[in-house]
């Protein structure tokens, strides 16, 4: 499955599978955890029941998303015990795993994003195009918690097109393919990493406890780098990766600590000289760093 | 990238200033235009109705997470998820009684389901569920308003007999057949539509309506004497005097009924006086 | 409205535009609508479903019934019709009518175990007529030489309270004068044979004193098993609007569960099954103890009897009941009885006190009381109603003779509000099954087979030589099916009926039968039912207005109607099939030489020419059918057959009232009923009879009598004592619930027209088991969940229902016998009534288990 292409002319030492291996994972599970969900309606197999906002696995384990949990306590609900206790779940596992594990392992328009990625590169689309501020989405997430207060009702979910793409597929479209369209043109053509990286108001919520998780990816072999570039080229949200791998401070952490880096680890994947490696947040070893020669990044 | 060339420096916090000035005005449009568009959208349109338990719907949709639990349990496929652009706001349950009526499940799925509370947990009982209120609303297409007897709204309810009756009066028009009228009692009727749903008409005449929609309600300031009369089980105030009036001979008049009343000339005798003579020989032996 | 052509023109081109604009313009559709309405030719009819004969308009335009209205002028039902009624006009036009013969094919040849292929009525009469004539020409070598009162026969015909008055009268003289077999019987045996029993038993003559004006009379009215409120929805509604208008009106209603006459209900009684028969006495006992009974009525007018008791329960004659019955070995045993004292007949009653039977039959004693004295006081007019809840019993002939019991101790009958009255299931039940006698032991007018007069005298009207009649009763509903079983019946024609569904104990006794290999089986429907899957050949039939009929309805109010359109395809009538299936016999091939002997003339005829082309039915020539405003019908049956086939039968069956020795069964003039809404018989001079056997009201009441009974000899009604005795079934700790099965408001009898009404499927779409809500708990069963219903004899997997129109009492659960996919005949036992052969469908023992 050759979904990326890992840009121009490298000298590779690694081959297909090497090169793929996480993203393969990663795909497996998003269409994984779509899959399950699926099983119930298609055949009657009933794993997994609901949907990302709220599910509950062979009947005993409920499962919510924190941040329209969020929206809804905003609202002025108290949520259920049970909704309190998936949202408490949910957010345990992303405090281990990685906030935005979930934009990356799990999220459906992932897929459209990474994808009107590629086509981004393939159609030699060059430049950021429309530039928005990082800042532009916890903006929005702003908005959403605000209006969800001012309206009383989870105002955010009549655009999400996170969730929208979910019940659409498991409950029946109506319009909802609208917004996986509208998501994908704006990538290719309007904004690189626009939604994800930009927009997405769930990717931002995901990003606070991803400041304390405790998977995290780093640049372990950071004195291996040739600079060829592909880990920034492949990377949804490249500026996290600069502070690990090219630090301006030498001996300084080379784990990627954004609460942004949503551990997909393609990373890992294009990279020829094994620089990445996956690792917990306390483990701050790190070979060496070599100056680079004579190239100041500033 | 940012330049370290100082000439930028002016420009730049204008630019700045502007970019802030465009955020705040962009994010203000989106989040006006977001609550106008929840505003809109959380006005549940007539014919939809909500799961039984649904909380007040102006709390519904900030309780509700649009999750589908509800709706994976309904046995029945009730229940259904309101799509992009419906006029149900999107990603809440809801049914159209017309095509799947709630069939009134007695340990409640849907409610036990909802993790949030939007369908509320304190519904033990599903005779209490609110989902609607049913309306016979076209009298003058209803079968049973001309005399037929269609009544299968009325057999149809799973409350028979308390949220629909038949009310029977006297068909004037036939002169010896009976109307029998559907009654639906906001005191008992859930809204779980089966008698929408059932209507043999074309278009029902008897219709589901959220509960805001179909029930009026009475003014503080009157009260329905005999209503009052009835809670009460006596008058209250002190029962009325006994009344004596001048009349004609051979006019009564009775108080609390008839009014004016004329003496029919009845005796005890029968006309024929053997008749009498022989029933009094009877009755003596 | 009458509308030019251009206006049309204009109309339609604004219809057009508005319609692609999509606006709504009212004005204008109603225009249209009124023109459209005009092309619409009306005409009355009676409605096709229950006994209480309703008329209705039938409009038709071109060639199709498009709509249908209740008839304002119809005195039955002035303009209102049920929610059955109201769908009339789609009940013809479901998407699956037959409309080819289908017979059983494998390699193009007739096979038992082939496919149904469509054939052309030609075939199908030619395979038909040679497994008829197989069967026939067995019975004639097993008949040399025997009488008339021992003939056998292996020909059989089920037939049909829902035939019209001249199909079953010539499917009659099809069976019991050319065939000589009387082994034809309607599906009226499962309805009302119990009725009949107890008309003959006790008046001596069939069919109610009263009719439905007795419900503007009564001042109380008393429901024995019959729910009105869904099951004669017309009539209810009158008998509602008495109890509103009328001045301290009661109304009780006794039942084994709660239905939805207890919404009226001043009294509402829910007993336990059978017990019934012990109610009754009690009541007999309180008017006798309260010194109520009316002696002078008794005197004049009423002889007691001693009914001959422990009679079996009409099961195989090995089941041990049967063996253990003292009375069911003859005829003679089981009818029995010697004639008593009014004193030995209340020593008989005082058992049954208070007490007791409040004991017996779970009633407060109160409520019991309550009952008894509606009927003991002498300032009331009282009115019983019944059905299929006392019919349906296996002593169902002495329950319908103790209401009569109850009405005659008080003298309160035979006249306006005072009438124990029998209602009927089936819109002919009256009209044909019974007036036309065609019965396994009936012949016209109340005349039976068994009576060596009453042969004479049909043999005389029909023109057969004498001794053509079989003398021996034949085969009932239910011994037909066990006949089939058992292979000695084996040319078998069912018509107008759904028996697969209808009748009981499916798994073991029906459908065995049908299927069994010596025997051929057509069934002859409108559409696929279970029955007709059953067939080995099913002949397409036309329906209600796509033919001229004649119903009866309970009241006995004679009813005819006009064909309104054509049956599809190669549909054919009943009475076109009986009559033209009749030319494929010659005489020599179905009668003995020795009965030819006696009419030569008949030698070298075919059956048609002597049982129908015989002179007499054949003598109104072919016209054409007209109304008085001048409108044109089809006749399709006159038109095959060349003379008017209806008005012939018709006339040739009504000298049986007329001249037959039974009197009081006089018709009007066949002409005359297709003017009225109906005329309630006995028919004198053009005047109806609202209230036989009373003086005034009744011509054949002999003057200065008052009242006579004279049905019987003496002019006598008969008081039976008769005691309470067990239900066939009960529940025991294996079988632990009553099984109860009826009918809804819905749908009508198997369903195979009203289900396919989608209005109606939608309203109760499928068969659900009503029980309390505690037996369901008890067994782990929730409402709406899918339950097993067991019997001794099958099962079945409904939903259950703990709400709704019925409630159950604990240990009893209902389920009614619509639904063609949950055939809950598959769980009854064919126990029947000993006297009256009808099924007990009420009362079986089941249980009820969640299912896996």
């Amino acid at each position: 499955m050759r979904v990326l292409d890992t840009g121009p002319g490298q000298h590779r030492e690694k081959n297909g599978w090497a090169l793929h291996r996480w993203l393969v994972f990663r795909r497996l599970t998003q269409l994984g955890i779509l899959g399950i969900f699926l099983l119930g309606p298609l055949a009657g197999i009933w794993i997994v029941k609901g949907s990302l906002a709220s599910s509950r696995t062979l009947d005993v384990l409920p499962l919510t998303d924190p941040y329209v949990v969020l929206q809804s306590l905003f609202a002025g609900h108290v949520p259920g015990i049970t909704a309190i206790t998936g949202t408490l779940i949910v957010l345990g596992a992303y405090i281990i795993l990685g906030g935005r594990v979930y934009c990356s392992w799990v999220c459906p328009i992932n897929i459209v994003t990474d994808v009107a990625a590629w086509c981004r590169r393939t159609l030699g689309i060059t430049g950021n195009g429309w530039r928005l501020g990082k800042s532009t989405r916890y903006w929005i997430l702003g908005v959403s918690l605000a209006v969800a207060a001012v309206t009383g009702t989870i105002a955010w979910e009549l655009l999400n097109p996170v969730s929208m793409v979910y019940r659409g597929v498991l409950f029946g479209f109506g319009m909802a393919w609208i917004f996986i369209i509208g998501i994908f043109l704006f990538d290719v053509f309007v904004s690189r990493h626009g939604w994800c990286g930009h927009l997405c108001p769930v990717g931002a919520f995901y990003s606070i406890p991803g400041q304390i998780s405790l998977l995290r990816v780093s640049a372990i072999r950071r004195d291996q780098c040739n600079d060829c570039m592909d880990c920034f080229r492949v990377c949804p949200e490249p500026q996290v990766i600069k502070p690990a791998l090219k630090p301006d401070t030498a001996g300084s952490t080379p784990l990627i600590l954004s609460g942004n880096c949503t551990n997909c680890f393609r990373c890992l994947d294009v990279c020829n000289r094994d620089v990445f490696s996956l690792t917990q947040r306390f483990d701050h070893r790190t070979t060496p760093v070599t100056t680079n020669q004579g190239e100041a990044m500033t | 990238m940012m330049t370290s060339n100082g000439h930028s420096t002016i420009p730049g916090r204008r630019k700045f200033l502007l970019d802030s000035a465009g955020a705040v005005c962009g994010f203000g449009l989106l989040a006006t235009g977001l609550g106008i568009y929840s505003g809109k959208a959380s006005s549940l349109p007539a014919g939809a109705i909500r799961p039984p338990g649904a909380i007040d719907e102006h709390e519904f949709g900030g309780a509700c997470i649009r999750c589908g639990l509800c709706v994976r349990d309904c046995p029945y496929d009730t229940l259904r998820l309101a799509g992009f652009l419906e006029d149900v706001t999107t990603g809440t349950p809801y049914f159209i009684a017309r095509d799947v009526p709630c069939e009134m499940c007695e340990d409640i799925p849907c409610v036990k389901a909802c993790p949030t509370g939007a369908l509320d947990p304190d519904l033990q009982d599903i005779d209490d569920a609110r989902m609607g209120l049913a309306a016979l609303i076209d009298q003058e297409t209803c079968l049973n308003f001309q005399g037929l007897r269609c009544d299968v709204c009325y057999r149809v309810c799973p409350l028979i007999d308390e949220a629909i009756t038949l009310e029977m009066l006297h068909n004037p028009r036939s002169g010896k057949h009976a109307l029998f009228l559907p009654t639906v009692h906001s005191d008992a009727c859930t809204g779980c539509g089966k008698c929408e749903y059932a209507c043999v008409l074309p278009e029902a005449a008897v219709k589901v309506f959220p509960r805001k929609l179909a029930k009026g309600e009475a003014a503080g300031h009157y009260r329905m004497g005999w209503e009052e009369k009835r809670k009460a089980g006596r008058s209250l105030v002190t029962p009325d005097t006994e009344h004596q009036y001048n009349l004609p001979q051979g006019i009564q008049y009775e108080h609390g009924g008839a009014g004016l009343k004329q003496d029919t000339g009845e005796t005890p005798f029968a006309g024929d006086p053997l008749k009498t003579l022989n029933r009094h020989s009877g009755e003596v032996q | 409205m009458k509308l030019t052509r251009r206006d049309f023109v204009k109309s339609n081109a604004i219809l057009a535009t508005a319609a692609a604009a999509g606006i709504n313009l009212p004005g204008i559709s109603r225009v249209m609508a009124a023109h459209e309405d005009e092309k619409i030719r009306w005409d009355k009819a009676p409605c096709r479903f229950c006994g209480t004969g309703c008329s209705v308009l039938v409009g038709t335009k071109g060639g199709r019934i498009v709509a249908t209205q209740g008839d304002p002028d119809a005195p039955v039902n002035r303009g209102l019709n049920c929610i059955k009624g109201y769908f009339l006009s789609k009940i013809m036009y479901g998407e699956d009518r037959l409309t080819q013969p289908l017979l059983r094919k494998k390699n193009g040849n007739y096979d038992k175990n082939g496919e149904f292929t469509p054939v052309s009525w030609d075939e199908a009469f030619d395979v038909m007529a040679e497994k008829f004539k197989a069967a026939i020409k067995k019975d004639l070598a097993a008949n040399q030489g025997k009488a008339p009162e021992e003939l056998t026969s292996s020909v059989g015909m089920f037939g049909s309270g829902q035939w019209t008055v001249w199909e079953g009268y010539a499917a009659s003289k099809l069976m019991k004068a050319g065939f000589r077999s009387n082994h034809i019987d309607p599906n009226a045996r499962h309805c009302m044979a119990s009725a009949v029993a107890g008309f003959i038993r006790t008046f001596g003559s069939d069919e109610p004193m009263g009719c439905y004006d007795d419900l503007e009379h009564a001042d109380a009215f008393v429901l024995w098993g019959a729910n009105m409120a869904e099951m004669h929805p017309i009539l209810w509604s009158r008998l509602t609007d008495r109890r509103l208008t009328g001045h301290d009106v009661k109304v009780a209603v006794l039942s084994v569960f709660e239905n939805r006459n207890f919404e009226l209900a001043d009294l509402g009684i829910v007993f336990r099954p059978q017990t019934d028969l012990a109610i009754l006495n009690y009541i007999c006992n309180h008017i006798i103890q309260s010194g109520n009974v009316n002696e002078e009525f008794i005197k004049n007018h009423v002889n007691f009897r001693l009914g001959n008791a422990d009679i079996g329960y009409g099961l195989r004659p090995d089941h041990p009941l049967e063996v253990s019955a003292k009375n069911n070995k003859s005829r003679a045993d089981t009818i029995g009885s010697q004639a008593i004292s009014f004193e030995e007949f209340a020593e008989f009653v005082a058992d049954y006190d208070l007490e007791n039977v409040s004991r017996l039959s779970g009633v407060p004693a109160r409520d019991l009381q309550e009952l008894a004295e509606l009927y003991a006081d002498p300032d009331r007019k009282v009115t019983s109603y019944w059905t299929m809840g006392f019919n349906q019993h296996t002593r169902g002939s002495w329950v319908n003779n103790m209401v009569y019991n109850v009405h005659l101790l008080t003298g309160k009958i035979s006249e306006p509000g005072n009438s124990p009255f029998s209602l009927t299931g089936q819109p002919s039940a009256c009209g044909t099954a019974r007036e036309v006698g065609t019965f396994a032991h009936r012949l016209p007018a109340d005349l039976v087979v068994n009576n060596e007069k009453h042969r004479a005298f049909t043999e005389q009207v029909w023109k057969l030589p004498q001794g053509t009649l079989n003398g021996k009763v034949g085969y009932h509903a239910v011994l037909q099916n066990r006949m089939l079983k058992d292979g000695k019946l084996n040319a078998y024609w069912v018509m107008c009926n759904n028996n697969m569904q209808a009748a009981p104990n499916m798994n073991n006794e029906t459908f065995p039968g049908y299927r069994n290999p010596d025997n051929f089986i057509v069934v002859s429907d409108p559409y696929p039912t279970v029955t007709a899957m059953a067939a080995d050949l099913i002949l397409p039939t036309a329906m209600w207005t796509e033919k001229e009929g004649a119903y009866g309805n309970a009241e006995r109010r004679t009813q005819f109607w006009r064909q309104q359109v054509k049956a599809p395809g190669e549909a054919r009538s009943d009475l076109w099939q009986i009559m033209e299936f009749s030319k494929r016999f010659t005489m020599e091939e179905i009668w003995p030489q020795a009965l030819l002997d006696k009419k030569p003339e008949y030698r070298g005829k075919t059956l048609y020419e002597v049982l129908y082309k015989n002179g007499q039915v054949d003598q109104y020539p072919q016209a054409m059918v007209t109304d008085s405003r001048g409108h044109h019908y089809d006749n399709d049956e006159m038109q095959h057959f060349g003379f008017y086939v209806q008005k012939g039968l018709f006339e040739e069956y009504r000298r049986f009232g007329l001249e037959g020795p039974k009197k009081g069964h006089d018709l009007g003039e066949f002409d005359h009923y297709h003017e009225t809404r109906g005329l309630r018989w006995p028919v004198v001079n053009g005047k109806e009879t609202l209230w036989r056997y009373r003086e005034g009201y009744d011509p054949f009441v002999k003057k200065g009598a008052g009242i006579e009974f004279y049905g019987k000899d003496d002019g006598k009604a008969w008081i039976f004592a008769l005691p309470y005795e067990p239900a066939a079934e009960e529940p025991d700790n294996d079988y632990d619930l009553w099984l109860c099965t009826g009918r809804v408001l819905e749908h009508w009898h198997s369903g195979s027209m009203t289900r396919r009404v989608p209005e109606l499927y939608r309203a109760f779409p499928d068969a659900v088991v009503f029980m309390h809500p505690n037996d369901a708990r008890k067994r782990n069963l929730r409402r709406g969940m899918v339950a097993r219903v067991q019997t001794r004899r099958g099962e079945i997997s409904l939903r259950v229902e703990t709400r709704g129109r019925n409630r159950t009492p604990e240990g009893l659960v209902f389920i009614p016998w619509f639904d063609a996919s949950r055939l809950v005949n598959k769980l009854t036992l064919d126990a029947t009534c000993p006297i009256s052969k009808e099924t007990d469908f009420k009362k079986c023992a089941c249980k009820v288990v969640r299912e896996a």
